[in-house]
């Protein structure tokens, strides 16, 4: 996964509290292979009618937000599930940059594994984001802000998941570099804890 | 210095290095596996890496699998159980798959079996992990991204999150129970209000609650947002363990429940928050919106926009669309299409006698499912009589699985009908496109199938034991 600092593109709104995980890829698509795209089942209930067409009234479905890549949504955005097929419909439709005033914790975790920033802002400054897109931000990772509606919003992000995103790091990379240490403390707690395996496992 | 809370003890006992950014790495003492676990053993093989520890990972078959026959309900179903045993059967890892008589929903068949333990770290790739710290677990979901980190190094990376006490005290009255408990906070709180906090349930009505119980209150944790939640390990959680297939025994057992004991919070702990509710004020409780904040005693009435503010004013107004419901309307009353008991909130032994307690002599009005969250707990059940009661209602007695909460195994709720459900999640399209989900505990449940509407359970209680 690439890291970034830096992410210039049209953000669009999508003024609603509570988005969870189920409406921003409903189950019945997370059999599919990732290969296949996951792009077109994002928020697939909302945007789409019962017999499959696009509601045109739905703000992802208008002209006007054809190719954003930040998204502007209310409070408690991606809660629920811990369906990282979440992030990929979002990552698939071409999403780099989700700004709410609350997360689910799960589903910002999976947003920093693909490269995804689950940017914090104010309920206020939602709101004025929200009155002003569609509209051209640029967001910064360095800095904490984002730019381009006004004066500049500085978010919220755990110091963790920033340098994460702008080192793109892989965690499976960086704990091969501690698997001495692992294996010790597993010793260790196999010898002082010895109750904490299985049994019947032997 | 002061004491150590619970949370504090078990994440200590889990610390590999701490990295300077804050990030922790932590071993992992159970990880369990699921169907739905496909794209981050695919994240696996990509690199060619093998399964680090199989012998503290378990599989087990539930998102998808039928309750009504052994056929799946289509062929990407099938391949999704399929995919899991394969990738048991490569990486040798214990599997209670749909041929297993231990087989059932992760979160009932893990404690059952006796593979959560207090004091473990346990993960799983579900969000309803934090069911397990019922145990006194520290027990959190996970996405695939870090499912494939666990498989690949029995550790994961995290902050820790801020702790929290949460203490319900005095005693619940008659009818009410563990959901009630639970859905009174997060309608109090709020679904996002536990936001980066390890809830410990403490309290009088805690303590008094059974394992299952505990299980329940546990379950919905993450519906408040929480990274988890837990219960101290007191002589119910050690009654309830004891003799389970993959716990301790003999010696083991008499050093494992030394240690367990030590893990309650000192007397001097500090906690980031702490919150109490009276437990004598909390009511039976549905849900009447599209998150399980919306919920309110059964006595209430259905909210109206227009005495709230802006988003918040769009929110009760979308989500009385989506449920078809009017506002300022008492909730009692209100006519359901169907009912479901079951999920890993509400399938378990307690919550099946519950609802039978209930049903037992009385007719369904409506349809209606039971799904068990094992086949431990189905054979039980059968063995006390409790299928019969159901069946004898009018309600069909399935097998065990995600089933009808999920929305992803053929078992669903149709458009636009109405369901009273033991399941945790009223999201829209949660148990099938356009279906309308009222959460609330397996007696309320019953009662909603005997009067066809939701409704109060307690007068239905009046001489019988709940």
């Amino acid at each position: 996964m690439a890291g970034w600092t830096r992410h210039q593109g049209l953000a669009v709104g999508l003024p609603r509290e509570g988005i969870d995980t189920d409406q921003l890829i409903p189950a019945r698509f997370m059999s599919a292979p990732r290969s296949a795209g996951y792009g077109g089942f994002l928020l697939h209930d909302l945007r789409m009618d019962a017999a499959g067409r696009p509601d045109t009234d739905f703000p992802l479905n208008k002209p006007e937000a054809a190719g954003a890549s930040i998204l502007i949504a209310r409070r408690n955005f991606g809660g629920g599930s811990s369906r990282e097929a979440a992030v990929y419909a979002l990552a698939d439709a071409g999403f780099r940059v989700v700004a709410a005033p609350s997360f689910g914790d799960i589903f910002g975790a999976n947003c920093v594994g693909n490269g995804l920033l689950p940017a914090r802002v104010t309920e206020a400054e939602a709101e004025r984001l929200l009155a002003a897109a569609p509209c051209r931000l640029t967001v910064d990772l360095e800095t904490g802000t984002i730019a381009g509606c006004g004066d500049d919003i500085a978010f919220a992000l755990d110091p963790v998941w920033r340098l994460k995103l702008i080192n793109g790091w892989d965690d499976i990379d960086l704990t091969a570099a501690h698997a001495e240490a692992i294996d010790a403390f597993a010793a260790a707690r196999r010898r002082d804890a010895p109750w904490a395996w299985p049994r019947a496992a032997g | 210095m002061t004491g150590q809370a619970l949370f504090d003890k078990v994440w200590d006992a889990h610390r590999v290095l701490d990295r300077e950014d804050g990030a922790t790495l932590l071993w992992v003492d159970r990880h369990f596996v699921h169907e739905g676990s496909h794209h981050a053993f695919g994240k696996l093989d990509a690199r060619g890496l093998p399964l680090r520890h199989p012998e503290l990972t378990f599989g087990v078959a539930d998102h998808y699998v039928p309750t009504r026959g052994r056929e799946p309900a289509s062929e990407a179903i099938a391949r999704m159980v399929a995919t899991l045993e394969a990738n048991a059967a490569r990486h040798r890892f214990r599997l209670f798959g749909l041929d297993d008589p231990r087989q059932g929903i992760v979160h009932v068949t893990g404690p059952e079996q006796g593979l959560t333990l207090p004091g473990l770290l346990v993960v799983c790739g579900d969000s309803h992990t934090s069911t397990h710290g019922a145990l006194a677990a520290f027990a959190f979901g996970i996405g695939a991204t870090e499912v494939a980190h666990v498989l690949a190094t029995q550790t994961t990376w995290q902050k820790k999150p801020k702790r929290m006490r949460l203490r319900i005290e005095g005693a619940t009255g008659p009818g009410v129970g563990a959901k009630d408990i639970a859905l009174n906070w997060i309608a109090r709180l709020g679904a996002d209000g536990a936001r980066g906090h390890a809830i410990e349930y403490a309290g009088a009505a805690v303590r008094a609650l059974s394992v299952e119980g505990r299980l329940t209150l546990c379950n919905l944790s993450i519906e408040g947002g929480a990274r988890c939640g837990m219960v101290a390990p007191d002589a119910v959680t050690l009654d309830w363990l004891k003799g389970r297939p993959y716990a301790p025994d003999g010696a083991d057992w008499d050093s494992a429940a030394e240690a367990w004991t030590g893990l309650a919070t000192d007397a001097d702990a500090e906690f980031d928050r702490e919150e109490v509710l009276d437990a004598a004020e909390i009511a039976p409780i549905v849900t009447w919106g599209t998150s399980p904040e919306d919920a309110l005693p059964i006595t209430g009435t259905i909210p109206d926009p227009a005495r709230a503010d802006g988003a918040a004013a769009e929110r009760i107004r979308a989500a009385l669309d989506y449920m078809g419901l009017s506002a300022g309307r008492p909730l009692i009353g209100t006519p359901v299409d169907q009912v479901f008991i079951g999920s890993c909130t509400n399938a378990r032994i307690e919550d099946l006698r519950a609802a039978a307690a209930v049903l037992q002599g009385r007719q369904a009005k409506v349809p209606g499912l039971v799904s068990p969250g094992s086949r431990l707990v189905k054979l039980q059940a059968e063995a006390e009589g409790l299928d019969r009661i159901f069946t004898a209602a009018g309600l069909e007695w399935a097998g065990a699985g995600c089933s009808m909460c999920v929305g992803m195994n053929g078992d669903i709720v149709a458009p636009g009908k109405r369901c009273a459900s033991t399941t945790n999640r009223n999201f829209r399209g949660r148990q099938g496109p356009g279906a309308r989900t009222h959460l609330m505990s397996p007696a309320m449940v019953a009662a909603a199938a005997v009067t066809g509407t939701l409704t109060d359970v307690r007068p239905l209680l009046s001489g019988r034991a709940a």
